[in-house]
Formats: structure tokens, C-alpha cells, sequence
């Protein structure tokens, strides 16, 4: 959808030339988001405002759905992507609804459409159309200003996205809310963005695939998990942090780590029943359910050894579960938390769906190594 | 911010002038900061005291047989008063239409080499006396009401101009980045956004501009154009207490009418977001 192909920047100053991009070669395929991430000054934000044209490249070729941009009146290219910077930049001077309308009002969309959508894209980022519609800037807070940035920006629905740095100035609390919640919108708007940030848990979290830039060079372009678990020198080793290895949790759900259809017992089996279950399996614990399916308790198999008797008479609580649609970094630190080695993974409803162990979330790590 | 703009070209323009050229701009500034202040309750009481004080002082001067003389001067108050208005209505018209795009166009990025040597120029010019601005108007261009009015509009130029350039100057670089990057133009940029967000600091340049043309269109006079100030300097000449007055009541009200008008217009024509008084 956006490709770039050997764009180059060359800043001419008085103190000599500054190569801020150097023949930059990327695809960002439909829908995806593209972090470009990097330490300051290596030239991410100028990659990507040639992009809408607000730094003329010094050299090289922009496609954008095909098109090359680098020949297209700028004015209307820009109407056609979506922008939000870190200074959020809100029109002081106009009200909410007046800012989310800017770009439909510069393409004379009708304004009774235009002041409609405006509501609706309030009501996306959880804020009340009667309530912010009239107010100013200066009346919302830091992280409502940035969400009212964002849908100011999807207000024509262009396809193409442009962020820089969109959630940097915003405390890291309502920095999580803001991702989770753009992420959310994203599944359903499916723009095709180009993100910029120089912090790489947010690229880990955002990104389909991450750009990696230094000193005005693109030196791995790959998906988060790749580029986690295969750096590709030690400038990008040192980059993504000594603690890769654990960001790449991040990156699993439960659901694809966990062993499916496990082996259970009910109230009414007996203790017989789940030591054989146990053995067979070669578990020192297995997960009792109710009538529907739901994880009620757990059997040990030091305790249920040698006993009689039935399951429900004698079965512990179930300390801990996760949730199928969490990330494996939440399920290791339940695991650590409350020092169990294995867990039982359930559904919304509370269903037992499966379990992790950390063996084999550690096989599943080392799985990506070992097929070097 | 606005306000030290505001306050520096008050003290400049308080420092230089005659004594009642700075009663004015006092007056002036006495009914700005009652205007600051009108969701305060302090305000109406303020004017309450005014309007009472304003009361004794006519009773005063009936008795004292101060206001028959000042009516009996009415056909000349009204005559001078046209040409004062005249002078006002002329020069500070002519500064706005010359000043306001002035400031604009210099804060342009392409006249950004000029603009900062010209705004030196222009403080320069701020601290010369307004008398000495009239005096050298009559050197180049004589005598009577043109080099009058000329020399008015410079000296009301002059804050105009220096506002309006620093409002739009003032305005934050990331607005015009997400404007111009949504796809504005230049123009729409500039009506849009900067004009907008520099409004009020432009409106605090007027103000202050027409304070001090207000002020000093009683000088006029002395370089022969008439106006208000002739019953003033020659009520001073003759001791005619009354027909002093008769030229002074009118100026000090015209001052602080104009500024009435001028702080209504700013306290509605800025928009509500980026105006600090609403
Ligand atoms: N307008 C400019 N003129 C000169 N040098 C610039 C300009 N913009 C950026 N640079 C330089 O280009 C390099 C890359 O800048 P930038 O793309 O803003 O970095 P990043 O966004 O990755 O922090 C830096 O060295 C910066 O100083
Ligand atoms: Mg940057």
C-alpha cells in the first residue's frame, strides 16, 4: 500500500550535509501498522513526512495504493492521509466538533454529514458527542485531546494513517488505555499506518512489522517476533533490550501457546479415576470442571494418591487461571506469582479451554532459536 | 504573554507623555482592568462608585457655575469635536488597514530576514514622544490637519503593527504543521489558524494604539489642526478654568469610550477558545 523505494533526504546546512534518510526501501502492506522506531535523530520523522510531502525527498520514489505521490499536488495528497503529531496541534480556536471536521470541511463534504460523522467518531473513543461536540481544546484533558487528534484524523476516512509519536507526550497509564483502545478501532477501520516511535515496547505492542532506523539507515524491516527473536546485528540487539527474549511474551496469546482439549475430571469422578489420568499423563495436578465445562478445582496427585473416594469431596481451589486472550507475559507472571509451573487457561465463561506450562512456554521461545 | 505585551506598550506609552495624556491612559487603564475583571463582582461596584463620583462632580460643577460657562461653549465644542473625530476616525482607520496586514505579512517565513530588523526599527520608534512625532510630521509636511493626521497614524501605526506581528509569531509552530500537513493552504492556514489564535494579542495592539491616538489628537493643536485641544491649551492660556474643561470632559470621555468600544469588540470578536477574558 505505501511504498518506498531508495528515498533519500539529504538536509543541506551551514554546518555541512545531514543524511536524515538514506535510500529507504519499505512496503507497508494494506492494513498493516508499520512502526518506524529508532533512537532520536535517526531519521524517522522525516522518512515519514515525505510521505505526505511536507519534506520533499531529496531523491528516490513514494507509492501510495500504486500512485507515485512524489509527482501529485501536495494539497490534496495531504486531504487524503490521515496525520496526528505529538503535539496533538487542536485548533484552539475551534471547538471539538469544528476540529474533528477540518479536513471533510476543506473536501465541501455537506456539513450536516460531516457534524454526524463527527459524533460518531467521538463515541469510537469513548468520549459523549453532547458533551465534547461544543467544547474548546483547552476544556479536555491531555489524553481526551489526543484521542479527539486521532478521530480528527480518520474523519474523511482516509486510507493511509500518518503518526508521529501520536501517544508520546501522554502519562504511561492512559498511554496503555489510548494503544489498547486505537488497537481496537484499528481491527475494525483497518488503515493502513505508518507509525513513529523511539520506544520499543510500544512498537512491540502496535506494529505488524517494525522499521528499524539509525543514523538515517533502515536496518531491519520485519515483524516484532522476528525481529525479537532474530536481530539482525548488535545495534538492533542492544536496541530492543537485554530482555528481548521476555518482550516476545508479549507478542503470544494464551491461546496459540496453550495444550488444547486437556484431560479432566468431574465432582463425581473418582480420586482412582484422576491419579490414572494423571499418571498417564504424565501431570501432577489436572483441573476438576462443573456440568458446563467451567474450572471449579483441582486434584493434586501427591494428595489424591492411595485415597478413595470422590473428586468432589476432595479437591482443592483452583489457585490461579488465565484468560485464552491474554498475552504469555501476563500468564508467566501469574505463574511466578503464585509458583505454580502450570495453569489452566479459560474463556470468557470461565470454560477450561487448556493449559501453559513454563516448560513449554520455554519450548516455545526456543523453538524460533533452535531452527537457526 | 498577552498581557506583558499589553503592559509594556502601556508603560512606554505612559512614560512619555504630557501629564494629561497619562491621566488618559491611567483613566483608560483603569477601565481595561474593570474590564478584566467582569465576571467579577468588584466590577459593578467599581462602576457604581464611578457613576456616583461622576454624580458629585456635576453637582460640583453647577454650583460652582462651571457648567453654564462650559454650555454656553457648546457650538465650539461641537465644531472642534467634528474635526477631533475626524482626525481619530482618519488616522487610526488608515493605521489599521496599513498596520494589521503590515504585521501580518512580516511574519511570513519568507520575511523573516526583514522582519526582525524592521520590528527593532519600529521599537525604536515607539519611544519617541508622540509630540516629537507630531513636531516632525510638521517639519517634513507643514502645517494643518494632513501632517497632522500623518503623524497620528505613525504613532498609532507603530503598536499595530508590533502586535500583530508578535500575535502571529506567537502562534504555536504545531498548529500550522497539522494544518498544512490535514492539507490546508497558505491562505486557509492563515485565516483559519494564525489569525484566529492571534487575535487577541492583535486587538491588544489596537487598543493600546488607539490610546494613544485618542491621547494625542489634543496635540494636534499645536501644529494647527484644531480639534479639542485648542479649548484645552487656550482655556490653559487664558486661565479659563471652564473652557478647559469644556475641551478636556469630552477628550477624557472619547477615551474612554473608545477603548469601551474596543474591549466590547475584543471580548466578542476573539473566539471563545483562545480568548482569556471569556
Ligand atoms: N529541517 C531540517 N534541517 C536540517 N536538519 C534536519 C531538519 N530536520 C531534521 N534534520 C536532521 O535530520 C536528522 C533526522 O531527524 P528526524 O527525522 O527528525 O529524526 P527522528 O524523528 O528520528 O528523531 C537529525 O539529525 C536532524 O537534526
Ligand atoms: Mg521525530
Amino acid at each position: 500500500m505505501i511504498r518506498l523505494e531508495d528515498l533519500t533526504k539529504i538536509f543541506q546546512t551551514p554546518s555541512g550535509d545531514i543524511t536524515a534518510a538514506d535510500r529507504i526501501n519499505m512496503d507497508v502492506p494494506e492494513g498493516n501498522i508499520c512502526v518506524l522506531l529508532g533512537p532520536s535523530g535517526c531519521g524517522k520523522t522525516t522518512t515519514m513526512k515525505m510521505v505526505n510531502r511536507l519534506i520533499e525527498p531529496t531523491s528516490g520514489k513514494i507509492f501510495i495504493g500504486g500512485e507515485d505521490v512524489t509527482s501529485k499536488d501536495p494539497i490534496s495528497l495531504r486531504r487524503s492521509i490521515g496525520y496526528v503529531i505529538q503535539q496533538i496541534g487542536l485548533f484552539p480556536n475551534q471547538t471539538i466538533e469544528d476540529n474533528i471536521c477540518a479536513v471533510p470541511d476543506l473536501l465541501g463534504w455537506d456539513r450536516k454529514k460531516s457534524r454526524t460523522r463527527a459524533g460518531e467518531l467521538l463515541e469510537m473513543v469513548a468520549l459523549d458527542p453532547a458533551t465534547f461536540l461544543g467544547r474548546f481544546p483547552k476544556e479536555l484533558s491531555g489524553g481526551q485531546q489526543q484521542r479527539v487528534g486521532v478521530i480528527r484524523a480518520l474523519a474523511a476516512d482516509p486510507p493511509v494513517m500518518l503518526m508521529d509519536e501520536p501517544f508520546g507526550a501522554i502519562d504511561p497509564i492512559n498511554r496503555e488505555v489510548i494503544q489498547d483502545e486505537f488497537l481496537r478501532m484499528q481491527k475494525e477501520i483497518k488503515k493502513t499506518i505508518m507509525f513513529v516511535s523511539h520506544d520499543i515496547d510500544e512498537a512491540v505492542k502496535m506494529a505488524d512489522k517494525i522499521a528499524i532506523f539509525d543514523a538515517g539507515q533502515l536496518i531491519q524491516y520485519d515483524s516484532p517476533d522476528d525481529l525479537l527473536a532474530h536481530p539482525k546485528n548488535s545495534f538492533i540487539a542492544d536496541f530492543v533490550g537485554g530482555d528481548r527474549t521476555l518482550k516476545r511474551l508479549r507478542l503470544i496469546r494464551v491461546e496459540d501457546a496453550m495444550t488444547k482439549d486437556p484431560p479432566r475430571v468431574t465432582a463425581d469422578d473418582t480420586l482412582d479415576k484422576a491419579v490414572n489420568l494423571m499418571e498417564e499423563h504424565g501431570h501432577i495436578s489436572i483441573v476438576m470442571v462443573g456440568p458446563k465445562g467451567r474450572a471449579r478445582g483441582v486434584v493434586y496427585l501427591s494428595d489424591a494418591r492411595g485415597k478413595k473416594g470422590k473428586v468432589g469431596d476432595s479437591h482443592d481451589k483452583l489457585p490461579v487461571s488465565v484468560h485464552v486472550g491474554e498475552d504469555l507475559r501476563t500468564a508467566v507472571s501469574s505463574m511466578f506469582m503464585h509458583d505454580e509451573a502450570s495453569l489452566a487457561c479459560v474463556d470468557s465463561d470461565g470454560i477450561y479451554k487448556g493449559y501453559v506450562t513454563q516448560r513449554g512456554i520455554t519450548h516455545l521461545l526456543g523453538a524460533t532459536y533452535r531452527d537457526q | 504573554m498577552d498581557n506583558d505585551i499589553i503592559n509594556a506598550d502601556y508603560t512606554a506609552g505612559g512614560k512619555r507623555l504630557n501629564p494629561l495624556r497619562s491621566g488618559i491612559d491611567r483613566l483608560a487603564g483603569a477601565i481595561r482592568l474593570t474590564d478584566a475583571l467582569q465576571s467579577n463582582a468588584l466590577a459593578s461596584t467599581a462602576r457604581m462608585i464611578v457613576l456616583g463620583l461622576a454624580f458629585l462632580a456635576g453637582v460640583l460643577a453647577w454650583s460652582s457655575g462651571i457648567l453654564p460657562e462650559i454650555l454656553s461653549l457648546k457650538d465650539d465644542v461641537l465644531y472642534l469635536l467634528n474635526q477631533h473625530l475626524f482626525m481619530v476616525a482618519v488616522s487610526g482607520g488608515l493605521a489599521l488597514l496599513v498596520g494589521l496586514p503590515l504585521g501580518i505579512l512580516l511574519s511570513r517565513p519568507y520575511m523573516l530576514k526583514y522582519a526582525e530588523a524592521l520590528m527593532q526599527i519600529l521599537n525604536v520608534g515607539t519611544t519617541v514622544p508622540t509630540l516629537a512625532i507630531l513636531a516632525l510630521s510638521m517639519s517634513v509636511l507643514g502645517i494643518g490637519t494632513v501632517p497632522a493626521i500623518f503623524g497620528l497614524f505613525v504613532a498609532t501605526l507603530l503598536p499595530i503593527v508590533r502586535n500583530a506581528y508578535a500575535g502571529c509569531q506567537a502562534v504555536a509552530p504545531h498548529l500550522i504543521e497539522s494544518a498544512t500537513g490535514m492539507g490546508m493552504t497558505p491562505g486557509q492556514i492563515l485565516r483559519r489558524v494564525e489569525i484566529p489564535n492571534a487575535l487577541f494579542v492583535m486587538f491588544a495592539g489596537i487598543r493600546t494604539a488607539f490610546a494613544i491616538n485618542v491621547g494625542t489628537v489634543p496635540l494636534a493643536f499645536l501644529i494647527g489642526a484644531g480639534g479639542l485641544g485648542e479649548l484645552i491649551f487656550q482655556g490653559i492660556a487664558l486661565n479659563n478654568f471652564g473652557m478647559m474643561l469644556a475641551g478636556a470632559l469630552p477628550v477624557a470621555l472619547l477615551a474612554v469610550l473608545v477603548d469601551f468600544v474596543l474591549s466590547q469588540a475584543q471580548f466578542w470578536l476573539v473566539p471563545k477558545g483562545v480568548n482569556p477574558l471569556r
